[in-house]
């Protein structure tokens, strides 16, 4: 499941006063299989683009491939683009309806058609998936559960309909640190164990850091970087400029580096610079 | 899709037609209405689409967005003439079969086309002209008068004020939860009636919970900076007469006596 994007752009209220360029030439790949991180400043184009992977928006002019179909052409069935791409809003628990979490969570699996049998096998998955139990909490309502339960009724309801790709906009915005690495580790275990494309917008570099192997950086509606973690994290300057940063434990490694220890420059997560210390710190014993 | 209404919707522009005092607006709207129904005279619908052109240059808004405010009403535009040009006895001057087009028909018909599309643009140039903030000072100044006799003015023009606010984030709102549900797989658009008002359920539900969701955090935070009503509540902008609105209001006034005036000579 590769998606391309070649020139890609959009116009809010265009021939108004309210006309807004919110995307503009756009151009990138993402290969099947990847994990991809999309970040960027409020109003930089990262809802915008997302919603045109999946045929909610229409592309100004430009042209969007999901495995060589071109999906801004005009026949296309978008109902078969959807079933492929799979999107969770922010704040998806906004979005639950049903009386039930299990009628809820089948909202999408219904919608494709399926068997009574399917749908079930699905929703218990799914549920599953996100860390809820199935017996427990099918036949509870939605509204009397709390804001992280809801958050991942919501996500399963997407992961129900067993997307090949994956798109989360900030799925733990709001959340406590407790909910939001269990949301992280669960996405990511989507990624690996389920082999699902996973594009993941975030505003926590750190989190970033940590889990993909790719990242898009957008800037005023155009793609300012592009490339791994390792890549893109060392543009710290231009990171900034754009308002972003990099993880703080990036940070601190520089600063290391300027009172002239020799750490390597490319530490992204806590992990990673423990392994680097302890290393320094051997080597200078033996030394 | 819903970013496409106009109507009630402000154009922010620094012009004469903008500047006016809301109050004067409000009222002046509402003699135009009046003197639109007045007006029965070739004469005088011509007087009126020069007076309503040199508004609308005035005012800078361009003429296109003015006009796509009349698309909503283009059915009832139809009906109306269709209505008129078949029904009215008189004259006959064409037929298609049983029907009978008459002289008087087609005149009353055009007439009375125009007067719908005067009254939709002539309305939507004062929505245009005036924030909704404005709009509400206006329409709270204007009913102080009746405050005597029980009308809550104060409450009432809080309550439009709030009302509009909310308009754009309820569009949004239904906006983005129609797109959610849409990425599940959703269909708003295909299907019989039944089917239609069924496939509103998974937008209709969130977005009245997140209706009172909202309302229920407003009145908590308006509560917490002590708002209690209009008593005794100052405001930052007091709403002053100027040179421009005198001037303004002797034009209307004496447009309106012109009005009547075509009207008693016939």
């Amino acid at each position: 499941m590769s998606i391309i994007i070649k020139d890609l752009v959009h116009v809010y209220n265009p021939d108004s006063p309210f006309e807004t360029v919110a995307l503009s030439n756009i151009n990138f790949k993402i290969e099947k299989g990847e994990f991809v991180g999309l970040i960027g400043h409020t109003g930089s184009g990262k809802s915008t683009l997302i919603q045109h992977l999946n045929g909610l928006l229409k592309a100004t002019s430009g042209k969007i491939y999901i495995n060589d179909l071109d999906i801004s052409q005009k026949d296309v069935k978008l109902s078969e683009v959807r079933k492929k791409v799979g999107l969770v809003f922010q704040y998806p628990e906004y979005q639950l309806f049903e009386e039930t979490v299990f009628k809820d969570v089948a909202f999408g699996p219904f919608n494709l058609g399926l068997e009574q049998k399917e749908i079930e096998s699905r929703v218990k998955e799914a549920l599953e998936i996100v860390g809820l139990n199935f017996e427990e909490i099918k036949d509870r309502s939605p509204f009397e559960l709390s804001g992280g339960q809801r958050r991942r009724i919501a996500i399963a309801g997407v992961i129900a309909m067993k997307p090949e790709v994956l798109i989360l906009d900030e799925p733990t915005a709001g959340l406590d640190p407790e909910g939001r690495d269990e949301i992280l580790a669960q996405i990511k275990e989507l990624h690996s164990k389920y082999k699902m494309t996973v594009i993941l917008v975030s505003h926590s570099m750190e989190d970033i850091a940590r889990l993909v192997n790719k990242i898009i950086v957008m800037d005023k509606g155009k793609v300012a970087l592009i490339g791994t973690p390792r890549e893109v994290f060392k543009k710290a300057d231009i990171l900034e400029k754009i308002g972003l940063g990099v993880p703080q434990i990036t940070y601190l490694v520089r600063k290391l580096r300027e009172k002239g220890i020799a750490i390597r420059e490319d530490v992204l997560t806590v992990d990673e610079a423990k392994e680097e210390i302890i290393k320094l710190i051997r080597g200078k014993k033996h030394a | 899709m819903l970013r496409d209404i106009t109507i009630g919707q402000y154009y922010p522009e620094n012009s004469i037609i903008h500047r006016l005092d809301p109050r004067f607006k409000i009222l002046a709207t509402f003699v135009y209405i009046i003197s639109l129904f007045i007006i029965d005279k070739l004469f005088a619908y011509t007087l009126v689409t020069v007076f309503l052109g040199i508004l609308i240059i005035l005012s800078k808004v361009p003429l296109a967005y003015i006009l796509r405010g009349l698309k909503p009403i283009f059915i009832i535009i139809i009906i109306t003439f269709g209505i008129n040009i078949f029904m009215t006895k008189g004259v006959v001057i064409y037929n298609i079969g049983p029907l009978e087009i008459t002289k008087e028909g087609l005149t009353t018909a055009v007439f009375m086309v125009l007067r719908l599309i005067y009254l939709i643009v002539g309305t939507s140039l004062l929505t245009l002209t005036t924030s909704p903030i404005q709009l509400t000072d206006g329409i709270e100044k204007l009913l102080n008068p009746f405050k005597r006799i029980g009308v809550p003015a104060h409450e009432l023009a809080m309550m439009m004020t709030i009302a509009l606010r909310f308009i754009p984030t309820l569009l949004e709102e239904t906006d983005k939860i129609m797109k959610a549900q849409m990425a599940r797989g959703a269909d708003f658009e295909s299907g019989n009636i039944v089917k239609r008002a069924k496939s509103l359920i998974p937008l209709l539900v969130p977005l009245f919970i997140g209706a009172f969701r909202r309302a229920d955090d407003l009145a908590m935070a308006m509560e917490a900076r002590c708002y209690r009503g209009g008593e005794n509540r100052t405001r930052m902008k007091e709403l002053r007469l100027h040179k421009r609105d005198y001037i303004a209001s002797v034009i209307v006034i004496a447009f309106v006596v012109l009005l009547i005036f075509t009207r008693i000579q016939g």
